[in-house]
Protein backbone atom coordinates (compact mmCIF):
# COMPACT_ATOMS: atom_id res chain seq x y z
CA UNK A 1 0.00 0.00 0.00
CA UNK A 2 2.72 2.45 1.07
CA UNK A 3 4.71 1.47 -2.01
CA UNK A 4 1.73 2.26 -4.26
CA UNK A 5 1.27 5.68 -2.64
CA UNK A 6 4.97 6.47 -3.08
CA UNK A 7 4.86 5.30 -6.70
CA UNK A 8 1.75 7.42 -7.36
CA UNK A 9 3.33 10.47 -5.70
CA UNK A 10 6.46 9.87 -7.76
CA UNK A 11 4.47 9.84 -11.00
CA UNK A 12 2.50 12.96 -10.07
CA UNK A 13 5.73 14.71 -9.05
CA UNK A 14 7.43 13.74 -12.33
CA UNK A 15 4.48 15.16 -14.31
CA UNK A 16 4.55 18.42 -12.34
CA UNK A 17 8.31 18.76 -12.89
CA UNK A 18 7.82 18.04 -16.62
CA UNK A 19 5.17 20.76 -16.99
CA UNK A 20 7.19 23.31 -15.01
CA UNK A 21 10.23 22.49 -17.16
CA UNK A 22 8.11 22.83 -20.31
CA UNK A 23 6.71 26.22 -19.33
CA UNK A 24 10.26 27.31 -18.41
CA UNK A 25 11.61 26.19 -21.80
CA UNK A 26 8.75 27.94 -23.61
CA UNK A 27 9.33 31.18 -21.69
CA UNK A 28 13.09 31.02 -22.27
CA UNK A 29 12.58 30.50 -26.00
CA UNK A 30 10.09 33.39 -26.09
CA UNK A 31 12.52 35.87 -24.51
CA UNK A 32 15.45 34.64 -26.61
CA UNK A 33 13.29 35.12 -29.72
CA UNK A 34 12.37 38.67 -28.64
CA UNK A 35 16.10 39.38 -28.15
CA UNK A 36 17.14 37.98 -31.55
CA UNK A 37 14.43 39.94 -33.39
CA UNK A 38 16.51 43.08 -32.87
CA UNK A 39 19.95 41.60 -33.69
CA UNK A 40 21.18 42.02 -37.31
CA UNK A 41 21.33 40.76 -40.01
CA UNK A 42 17.67 41.36 -40.89
CA UNK A 43 16.48 39.16 -43.74
CA UNK A 44 12.98 40.28 -44.77
CA UNK A 45 12.78 37.58 -47.43
CA UNK A 46 12.81 34.81 -44.83
CA UNK A 47 9.84 36.34 -42.94
CA UNK A 48 7.88 36.89 -46.16
CA UNK A 49 8.42 33.27 -47.20
CA UNK A 50 7.01 32.04 -43.88
CA UNK A 51 4.16 34.58 -44.05
CA UNK A 52 3.27 33.23 -47.49
CA UNK A 53 3.21 29.63 -46.23
CA UNK A 54 1.17 30.49 -43.13
CA UNK A 55 -1.12 33.10 -44.66
CA UNK A 56 -1.64 32.65 -48.39
CA UNK A 57 -1.42 28.86 -48.41
CA UNK A 58 -3.93 28.62 -45.52
CA UNK A 59 -6.55 30.69 -47.35
CA UNK A 60 -8.47 27.79 -48.98
CA UNK A 61 -8.96 25.79 -45.76
CA UNK A 62 -9.70 28.91 -43.68
CA UNK A 63 -12.25 30.06 -46.30
CA UNK A 64 -13.96 26.69 -46.37
CA UNK A 65 -14.19 26.25 -42.60
CA UNK A 66 -15.17 29.88 -41.89
CA UNK A 67 -17.89 29.76 -44.55
CA UNK A 68 -19.38 26.55 -43.15
CA UNK A 69 -19.20 27.88 -39.59
CA UNK A 70 -21.16 30.98 -40.72
CA UNK A 71 -23.76 28.80 -42.44
CA UNK A 72 -24.09 26.37 -39.50
CA UNK A 73 -24.28 29.20 -36.98
CA UNK A 74 -27.04 30.93 -38.96
CA UNK A 75 -29.04 27.69 -39.26
CA UNK A 76 -28.64 26.72 -35.61
CA UNK A 77 -29.55 30.22 -34.45
CA UNK A 78 -32.56 30.27 -36.80
CA UNK A 79 -33.78 27.02 -35.22
CA UNK A 80 -34.13 28.79 -31.87
CA UNK A 81 -35.05 32.26 -33.10
CA UNK A 82 -37.94 31.01 -35.26
CA UNK A 83 -39.58 29.70 -32.07
CA UNK A 84 -39.42 33.24 -30.67
CA UNK A 85 -40.24 34.89 -34.01
CA UNK A 86 -37.01 36.85 -33.67
CA UNK A 87 -35.20 35.81 -36.87
CA UNK A 88 -33.99 39.36 -37.32
CA UNK A 89 -31.49 38.87 -34.44
CA UNK A 90 -29.75 36.03 -36.25
CA UNK A 91 -27.49 38.63 -37.91
CA UNK A 92 -26.38 40.01 -34.52
CA UNK A 93 -25.69 36.60 -33.07
CA UNK A 94 -23.79 35.37 -36.12
CA UNK A 95 -21.64 38.53 -36.32
CA UNK A 96 -20.84 38.70 -32.62
CA UNK A 97 -20.16 34.96 -32.25
CA UNK A 98 -17.86 34.92 -35.23
CA UNK A 99 -15.97 38.15 -34.58
CA UNK A 100 -15.56 37.75 -30.81
CA UNK A 101 -15.03 34.01 -30.53
CA UNK A 102 -15.35 31.56 -33.40
CA UNK A 103 -13.30 33.45 -35.99
CA UNK A 104 -10.22 33.86 -33.77
CA UNK A 105 -10.36 30.38 -32.22
CA UNK A 106 -11.22 28.38 -35.35
CA UNK A 107 -8.59 30.21 -37.42
CA UNK A 108 -5.93 29.68 -34.76
CA UNK A 109 -6.79 25.98 -34.44
CA UNK A 110 -6.61 25.55 -38.23
CA UNK A 111 -3.24 27.33 -38.37
CA UNK A 112 -1.94 25.28 -35.40
CA UNK A 113 -3.00 22.04 -37.08
CA UNK A 114 -1.76 22.97 -40.51
CA UNK A 115 1.30 25.19 -40.01
CA UNK A 116 2.28 24.53 -36.36
CA UNK A 117 2.57 20.82 -37.15
CA UNK A 118 4.51 21.60 -40.32
CA UNK A 119 7.14 23.73 -38.56
CA UNK A 120 7.61 21.11 -35.85
CA UNK A 121 8.08 18.42 -38.49
CA UNK A 122 10.49 20.63 -40.45
CA UNK A 123 12.59 21.73 -37.46
CA UNK A 124 12.40 18.23 -35.95
CA UNK A 125 13.79 16.70 -39.14
CA UNK A 126 16.50 19.37 -39.19
CA UNK A 127 17.35 18.48 -35.59
CA UNK A 128 17.62 14.72 -36.11
CA UNK A 129 19.64 15.13 -39.33
CA UNK A 130 22.09 17.48 -37.54
CA UNK A 131 21.11 20.48 -39.70
CA UNK A 132 20.55 22.61 -36.59
CA UNK A 133 24.02 21.67 -35.30
CA UNK A 134 25.37 22.51 -38.76
CA UNK A 135 23.76 25.96 -38.54
CA UNK A 136 25.60 26.59 -35.28
CA UNK A 137 28.92 25.46 -36.72
CA UNK A 138 28.35 27.91 -39.60
CA UNK A 139 28.10 30.71 -37.01
CA UNK A 140 24.34 31.14 -37.57
CA UNK A 141 22.17 31.24 -34.46
CA UNK A 142 19.31 28.72 -34.89
CA UNK A 143 16.86 31.00 -33.04
CA UNK A 144 17.71 33.96 -35.27
CA UNK A 145 17.67 31.89 -38.43
CA UNK A 146 14.76 29.50 -37.79
CA UNK A 147 12.57 30.76 -34.95
CA UNK A 148 12.45 34.54 -35.48
CA UNK A 149 11.01 34.49 -39.05
CA UNK A 150 8.37 31.94 -38.04
CA UNK A 151 7.48 33.84 -34.85
CA UNK A 152 7.01 37.13 -36.71
CA UNK A 153 5.08 35.46 -39.54
CA UNK A 154 2.67 33.68 -37.17
CA UNK A 155 2.18 36.76 -34.99
CA UNK A 156 1.31 38.87 -38.01
CA UNK A 157 -0.55 36.39 -40.20
CA UNK A 158 -2.93 34.79 -37.65
CA UNK A 159 -4.74 38.14 -37.02
CA UNK A 160 -4.83 38.83 -40.78
CA UNK A 161 -6.30 35.39 -41.48
CA UNK A 162 -8.79 35.91 -38.64
CA UNK A 163 -10.05 39.15 -40.17
CA UNK A 164 -10.53 37.30 -43.44
CA UNK A 165 -12.27 34.37 -41.67
CA UNK A 166 -14.61 36.80 -39.88
CA UNK A 167 -15.63 38.27 -43.21
CA UNK A 168 -16.17 34.89 -44.89
CA UNK A 169 -18.14 33.59 -41.86
CA UNK A 170 -20.45 36.62 -41.95
CA UNK A 171 -20.94 36.09 -45.70
CA UNK A 172 -21.92 32.45 -44.97
CA UNK A 173 -24.53 33.59 -42.46
CA UNK A 174 -25.73 36.29 -44.86
CA UNK A 175 -26.33 33.81 -47.69
CA UNK A 176 -28.44 31.51 -45.50
CA UNK A 177 -30.46 34.34 -43.95
CA UNK A 178 -31.08 36.24 -47.18
CA UNK A 179 -31.61 33.36 -49.62
CA UNK A 180 -33.14 30.69 -47.35
CA UNK A 181 -34.79 32.48 -44.45
CA UNK A 182 -36.06 35.46 -46.43
CA UNK A 183 -34.45 38.26 -44.40
CA UNK A 184 -33.90 41.41 -46.44
CA UNK A 185 -30.28 41.97 -47.46
CA UNK A 186 -30.11 45.58 -46.28
CA UNK A 187 -31.66 44.68 -42.95
CA UNK A 188 -29.19 41.83 -42.39
CA UNK A 189 -26.23 44.10 -43.16
CA UNK A 190 -27.58 46.90 -40.94
CA UNK A 191 -28.14 44.52 -38.05
CA UNK A 192 -24.68 43.07 -38.49
CA UNK A 193 -22.82 46.38 -38.53
CA UNK A 194 -24.98 47.90 -35.78
CA UNK A 195 -24.27 45.03 -33.44
CA UNK A 196 -20.52 45.08 -33.96
CA UNK A 197 -18.41 47.56 -32.02
CA UNK A 198 -14.74 48.33 -32.57
CA UNK A 199 -14.03 46.66 -29.22
CA UNK A 200 -15.50 43.35 -30.44
CA UNK A 201 -13.16 43.30 -33.39
CA UNK A 202 -10.06 44.44 -31.48
CA UNK A 203 -10.48 42.00 -28.57
CA UNK A 204 -10.87 39.16 -31.07
CA UNK A 205 -7.76 40.24 -32.96
CA UNK A 206 -5.75 40.79 -29.78
CA UNK A 207 -6.42 37.19 -28.80
CA UNK A 208 -5.19 35.95 -32.18
CA UNK A 209 -1.94 37.88 -31.74
CA UNK A 210 -1.32 35.82 -28.59
CA UNK A 211 -2.53 32.60 -30.28
CA UNK A 212 -0.09 33.20 -33.14
CA UNK A 213 2.77 33.55 -30.66
CA UNK A 214 1.67 30.37 -28.88
CA UNK A 215 1.59 28.34 -32.13
CA UNK A 216 5.02 29.63 -33.19
CA UNK A 217 6.66 29.04 -29.81
CA UNK A 218 5.20 25.56 -29.26
CA UNK A 219 5.91 24.49 -32.85
CA UNK A 220 9.52 25.69 -32.76
CA UNK A 221 10.22 24.38 -29.23
CA UNK A 222 8.89 20.91 -30.02
CA UNK A 223 10.86 20.88 -33.27
CA UNK A 224 14.12 21.92 -31.64
CA UNK A 225 13.69 19.39 -28.81
CA UNK A 226 13.03 16.48 -31.16
CA UNK A 227 15.08 13.36 -30.57
CA UNK A 228 15.16 9.86 -31.98
CA UNK A 229 14.73 9.89 -35.77
CA UNK A 230 11.47 9.57 -37.71
CA UNK A 231 9.53 8.27 -34.71
CA UNK A 232 10.70 11.25 -32.66
CA UNK A 233 9.56 13.67 -35.39
CA UNK A 234 6.11 12.04 -35.42
CA UNK A 235 5.80 12.25 -31.64
CA UNK A 236 6.99 15.87 -31.56
CA UNK A 237 4.49 16.86 -34.26
CA UNK A 238 1.58 15.27 -32.41
CA UNK A 239 2.68 16.85 -29.14
CA UNK A 240 3.02 20.23 -30.84
CA UNK A 241 -0.55 20.19 -32.18
CA UNK A 242 -2.05 18.90 -28.92
CA UNK A 243 -0.13 21.43 -26.80
CA UNK A 244 -1.02 24.32 -29.12
CA UNK A 245 -4.72 23.37 -29.03
CA UNK A 246 -4.76 23.18 -25.23
CA UNK A 247 -2.84 26.44 -24.78
CA UNK A 248 -5.01 28.28 -27.34
CA UNK A 249 -8.25 27.19 -25.62
CA UNK A 250 -6.83 27.95 -22.16
CA UNK A 251 -5.57 31.38 -23.28
CA UNK A 252 -8.94 32.05 -24.94
CA UNK A 253 -10.72 31.26 -21.68
CA UNK A 254 -8.40 33.56 -19.70
CA UNK A 255 -8.69 36.47 -22.15
CA UNK A 256 -12.47 36.12 -22.54
CA UNK A 257 -12.80 36.23 -18.75
CA UNK A 258 -10.49 39.27 -18.56
CA UNK A 259 -12.44 41.12 -21.28
CA UNK A 260 -15.74 40.20 -19.66
CA UNK A 261 -14.94 40.99 -16.02
CA UNK A 262 -12.18 43.61 -16.15
CA UNK A 263 -12.80 45.44 -19.45
CA UNK A 264 -16.54 44.85 -20.01
CA UNK B 1 46.83 24.65 -31.53
CA UNK B 2 43.86 22.81 -30.02
CA UNK B 3 44.24 21.58 -26.44
CA UNK B 4 41.57 19.38 -24.92
CA UNK B 5 42.11 19.02 -21.20
CA UNK B 6 40.36 16.44 -19.07
CA UNK B 7 36.81 16.86 -20.40
CA UNK B 8 33.79 15.04 -19.02
CA UNK B 9 30.38 14.76 -20.69
CA UNK B 10 27.25 12.90 -19.59
CA UNK B 11 23.97 12.35 -21.42
CA UNK B 12 21.36 11.50 -18.77
CA UNK B 13 23.01 8.65 -16.87
CA UNK B 14 25.49 7.68 -19.61
CA UNK B 15 29.03 8.92 -19.13
CA UNK B 16 30.33 9.50 -22.65
CA UNK B 17 33.60 11.37 -22.12
CA UNK B 18 35.50 10.55 -18.95
CA UNK B 19 38.50 12.82 -18.57
CA UNK B 20 39.51 12.96 -22.23
CA UNK B 21 42.70 14.89 -23.04
CA UNK B 22 44.19 15.44 -26.49
CA UNK B 23 46.40 18.00 -28.26
CA UNK B 24 46.24 18.82 -31.96
CA UNK B 25 49.10 20.86 -33.39
CA UNK B 26 48.63 23.49 -36.11
CA UNK B 27 48.61 21.96 -39.58
CA UNK B 28 48.36 18.44 -38.21
CA UNK B 29 45.88 15.80 -39.40
CA UNK B 30 44.74 13.89 -36.34
CA UNK B 31 42.56 10.84 -36.86
CA UNK B 32 40.42 9.69 -33.94
CA UNK B 33 39.39 6.06 -34.11
CA UNK B 34 37.01 4.15 -31.87
CA UNK B 35 33.89 1.99 -31.86
CA UNK B 36 30.53 3.40 -32.89
CA UNK B 37 28.79 5.25 -30.08
CA UNK B 38 31.85 5.78 -27.92
CA UNK B 39 31.80 9.58 -28.21
CA UNK B 40 33.86 10.51 -31.28
CA UNK B 41 31.17 12.74 -32.82
CA UNK B 42 30.41 14.17 -29.36
CA UNK B 43 34.07 15.16 -29.11
CA UNK B 44 33.92 17.00 -32.47
CA UNK B 45 30.76 18.86 -31.38
CA UNK B 46 32.62 19.95 -28.24
CA UNK B 47 35.48 21.33 -30.33
CA UNK B 48 32.96 23.32 -32.45
CA UNK B 49 31.28 24.62 -29.27
CA UNK B 50 27.93 23.00 -30.15
CA UNK B 51 28.13 20.94 -26.94
CA UNK B 52 29.63 22.11 -23.65
CA UNK B 53 31.53 19.77 -21.35
CA UNK B 54 30.43 19.10 -17.76
CA UNK B 55 34.01 19.93 -16.77
CA UNK B 56 37.39 20.35 -18.42
CA UNK B 57 38.71 22.80 -20.99
CA UNK B 58 38.86 23.02 -24.78
CA UNK B 59 41.45 25.64 -25.66
CA UNK B 60 41.77 26.87 -29.24
CA UNK B 61 44.51 29.43 -29.87
CA UNK B 62 44.74 30.14 -26.15
CA UNK B 63 40.98 30.65 -25.60
CA UNK B 64 38.77 28.27 -23.64
CA UNK B 65 35.72 28.01 -25.91
CA UNK B 66 33.40 27.19 -23.00
CA UNK B 67 34.24 30.56 -21.42
CA UNK B 68 34.20 32.95 -24.39
CA UNK B 69 31.14 34.98 -25.41
CA UNK B 70 28.87 33.73 -28.21
CA UNK B 71 30.18 36.58 -30.41
CA UNK B 72 33.79 35.45 -29.91
CA UNK B 73 32.74 31.83 -30.43
CA UNK B 74 31.12 32.73 -33.75
CA UNK B 75 34.29 34.59 -34.78
CA UNK B 76 36.25 31.45 -34.02
CA UNK B 77 33.72 29.32 -35.92
CA UNK B 78 34.31 31.45 -39.03
CA UNK B 79 37.87 30.05 -39.04
CA UNK B 80 36.65 26.48 -38.57
CA UNK B 81 34.37 24.13 -40.45
CA UNK B 82 32.77 20.78 -39.76
CA UNK B 83 31.74 18.09 -42.21
CA UNK B 84 28.87 16.10 -40.69
CA UNK B 85 28.45 12.36 -41.10
CA UNK B 86 25.25 12.62 -43.17
CA UNK B 87 26.27 15.91 -44.76
CA UNK B 88 23.67 17.94 -42.79
CA UNK B 89 22.91 19.98 -45.90
CA UNK B 90 19.93 22.33 -45.53
CA UNK B 91 17.01 20.66 -47.34
CA UNK B 92 15.26 23.90 -48.24
CA UNK B 93 18.32 25.46 -49.89
CA UNK B 94 19.95 24.61 -53.22
CA UNK B 95 23.47 23.17 -53.38
CA UNK B 96 24.83 26.63 -54.31
CA UNK B 97 23.06 28.28 -51.35
CA UNK B 98 24.29 25.51 -49.03
CA UNK B 99 27.91 25.83 -50.11
CA UNK B 100 27.90 29.63 -49.97
CA UNK B 101 25.76 29.79 -46.80
CA UNK B 102 28.25 31.61 -44.56
CA UNK B 103 29.29 34.00 -47.33
CA UNK B 104 25.66 34.88 -48.18
CA UNK B 105 24.92 35.42 -44.47
CA UNK B 106 27.95 37.33 -43.25
CA UNK B 107 30.34 38.42 -45.97
CA UNK B 108 30.21 41.70 -47.88
CA UNK B 109 31.12 39.96 -51.14
CA UNK B 110 28.85 40.53 -54.13
CA UNK B 111 26.53 37.74 -55.26
CA UNK B 112 28.78 37.23 -58.32
CA UNK B 113 31.90 36.81 -56.18
CA UNK B 114 30.10 34.37 -53.89
CA UNK B 115 28.91 32.36 -56.88
CA UNK B 116 32.52 32.20 -58.08
CA UNK B 117 33.70 30.98 -54.66
CA UNK B 118 30.92 28.37 -54.61
CA UNK B 119 31.93 27.14 -58.06
CA UNK B 120 35.57 26.95 -56.98
CA UNK B 121 34.71 24.97 -53.83
CA UNK B 122 32.53 22.55 -55.80
CA UNK B 123 35.24 22.02 -58.40
CA UNK B 124 37.67 21.19 -55.55
CA UNK B 125 35.45 18.20 -54.76
CA UNK B 126 34.99 17.38 -58.44
CA UNK B 127 31.38 18.50 -58.63
CA UNK B 128 30.52 21.14 -61.18
CA UNK B 129 27.28 22.61 -62.43
CA UNK B 130 25.07 21.25 -59.65
CA UNK B 131 24.49 24.58 -57.88
CA UNK B 132 20.79 24.66 -58.74
CA UNK B 133 20.02 21.13 -57.49
CA UNK B 134 18.39 20.46 -54.12
CA UNK B 135 20.09 18.11 -51.61
CA UNK B 136 17.24 15.60 -52.10
CA UNK B 137 18.37 15.20 -55.72
CA UNK B 138 21.92 14.13 -54.75
CA UNK B 139 23.35 10.69 -54.01
CA UNK B 140 24.92 9.95 -50.60
CA UNK B 141 28.46 10.40 -51.91
CA UNK B 142 27.58 13.68 -53.62
CA UNK B 143 25.99 14.98 -50.42
CA UNK B 144 29.19 14.22 -48.55
CA UNK B 145 31.30 16.03 -51.14
CA UNK B 146 28.95 19.03 -51.16
CA UNK B 147 29.31 19.12 -47.36
CA UNK B 148 33.09 19.22 -47.82
CA UNK B 149 32.69 21.99 -50.42
CA UNK B 150 30.59 23.96 -47.89
CA UNK B 151 33.40 23.57 -45.38
CA UNK B 152 36.05 24.67 -47.91
CA UNK B 153 34.09 27.71 -49.08
CA UNK B 154 35.08 29.79 -46.03
CA UNK B 155 38.81 28.92 -46.37
CA UNK B 156 38.95 27.46 -42.85
CA UNK B 157 42.13 26.95 -40.83
CA UNK B 158 40.63 23.97 -39.00
CA UNK B 159 38.32 21.32 -40.51
CA UNK B 160 36.58 18.61 -38.51
CA UNK B 161 35.38 15.56 -40.43
CA UNK B 162 32.82 13.16 -38.97
CA UNK B 163 33.18 9.80 -40.74
CA UNK B 164 34.00 11.33 -44.14
CA UNK B 165 34.32 8.01 -45.98
CA UNK B 166 31.44 6.09 -44.39
CA UNK B 167 28.67 5.11 -46.80
CA UNK B 168 30.47 6.05 -50.02
CA UNK B 169 31.94 3.78 -52.69
CA UNK B 170 35.69 2.96 -52.47
CA UNK B 171 36.60 5.29 -55.33
CA UNK B 172 34.77 8.26 -53.79
CA UNK B 173 36.29 7.32 -50.41
CA UNK B 174 39.75 7.43 -51.92
CA UNK B 175 39.12 10.79 -53.60
CA UNK B 176 37.92 12.18 -50.23
CA UNK B 177 41.10 10.85 -48.58
CA UNK B 178 43.17 12.46 -51.32
CA UNK B 179 41.34 15.76 -50.84
CA UNK B 180 41.95 15.76 -47.07
CA UNK B 181 45.63 14.97 -47.72
CA UNK B 182 46.00 17.72 -50.33
CA UNK B 183 44.36 20.32 -48.05
CA UNK B 184 46.92 19.35 -45.42
CA UNK B 185 49.86 19.51 -47.82
CA UNK B 186 48.94 22.63 -49.80
CA UNK B 187 47.03 24.83 -47.35
CA UNK B 188 48.38 23.50 -44.03
CA UNK B 189 44.82 23.08 -42.76
CA UNK B 190 44.52 21.51 -39.31
CA UNK B 191 42.24 18.49 -39.64
CA UNK B 192 40.55 16.28 -37.08
CA UNK B 193 39.02 13.21 -38.66
CA UNK B 194 36.75 10.81 -36.83
CA UNK B 195 36.54 7.44 -38.52
CA UNK B 196 36.55 3.69 -38.11
CA UNK B 197 37.75 3.16 -41.67
CA UNK B 198 41.33 2.06 -40.90
CA UNK B 199 42.43 2.21 -44.54
CA UNK B 200 41.43 5.87 -44.63
CA UNK B 201 43.04 6.50 -41.23
CA UNK B 202 46.42 5.13 -42.34
CA UNK B 203 46.24 7.11 -45.58
CA UNK B 204 45.56 10.56 -44.16
CA UNK B 205 46.79 10.63 -40.57
CA UNK B 206 49.83 12.40 -39.18
CA UNK B 207 48.78 10.99 -35.82
CA UNK B 208 46.10 8.47 -34.84
CA UNK B 209 44.43 8.52 -31.42
CA UNK B 210 42.13 5.79 -30.13
CA UNK B 211 39.09 6.72 -28.04
CA UNK B 212 37.89 4.01 -25.70
CA UNK B 213 35.69 4.24 -22.59
CA UNK B 214 35.64 8.04 -22.84
CA UNK B 215 39.41 8.48 -22.88
CA UNK B 216 42.27 8.47 -25.36
CA UNK B 217 44.04 5.18 -24.66
CA UNK B 218 46.71 5.28 -27.37
CA UNK B 219 48.23 7.84 -29.70
CA UNK B 220 50.92 7.67 -32.35
CA UNK B 221 51.78 7.77 -36.02
CA UNK B 222 50.12 5.30 -38.40
CA UNK B 223 53.19 3.03 -38.21
CA UNK B 224 53.28 3.16 -34.42
CA UNK B 225 49.59 2.30 -34.18
CA UNK B 226 50.01 -0.58 -36.64
CA UNK B 227 52.86 -1.98 -34.50
CA UNK B 228 50.95 -1.56 -31.23
CA UNK B 229 51.07 -4.06 -28.38
CA UNK B 230 47.98 -2.54 -26.72
CA UNK B 231 45.39 -5.38 -26.80
CA UNK B 232 42.38 -3.04 -27.24
CA UNK B 233 43.99 -1.09 -30.08
CA UNK B 234 45.24 -4.30 -31.67
CA UNK B 235 41.74 -5.82 -31.66
CA UNK B 236 40.17 -2.66 -33.08
CA UNK B 237 42.61 -1.94 -35.91
CA UNK B 238 42.62 -5.56 -37.00
CA UNK B 239 38.82 -5.85 -36.73
CA UNK B 240 38.88 -8.97 -34.55
CA UNK B 241 35.61 -10.31 -33.12
CA UNK B 242 37.44 -11.77 -30.09
CA UNK B 243 39.43 -9.60 -27.72
CA UNK B 244 39.26 -7.27 -24.73
CA UNK B 245 36.74 -4.86 -26.33
CA UNK B 246 34.09 -7.53 -26.87
CA UNK B 247 34.87 -9.32 -23.63
CA UNK B 248 34.41 -6.33 -21.39
CA UNK B 249 31.07 -5.93 -19.63
CA UNK B 250 31.44 -2.21 -19.17
CA UNK B 251 30.41 -0.87 -22.57
CA UNK B 252 31.07 2.50 -24.12
CA UNK B 253 27.50 3.64 -23.72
Amino acid sequence: MAKNIISFAHKVGAHIVYYIDYVGALTRLFFKTLYWIFIPPFKRQRILRQAFIIGVESLPIVSLVAFFIGVILALQTAYQMQKLSSEIYIANIVALSIVRELGPVITSLIVAGRCGAAITAELGTMKVTEQIDALETLAANPIKYLVVPRFLAFTFMVPVLTMYANLVGIVGGYLICVYRLGIRSSMYLNMTFDSLQIKDVTTGLFKTLIFGMIIAMVGCLEGMRTEGGAEGVGKATTLSVVTSFILIIAADCVFTAIFYFIFP
Amino acid sequence: MIEIKNIYKNFNSSKILKGLSLNIADGETKVIIGRSGCGKSVLLKHIMGVLRPESGEIIIDGKDIAKISSKELNKLRMRMAMVFQGGALFDSLTVGENVGFTLYEYSKLSAREIEHRVEESLSNVELCGIQKLLPSELSGGMKKRVAIARALCVNPEIILYDEPTTGVDPITADSINELIRSLHDKLKVTSIVVTHDMKSAYRIADKIAMLYHGKIIAEGSAEEIQRTNHPVVYQFINGLAQGPITETIDKCI
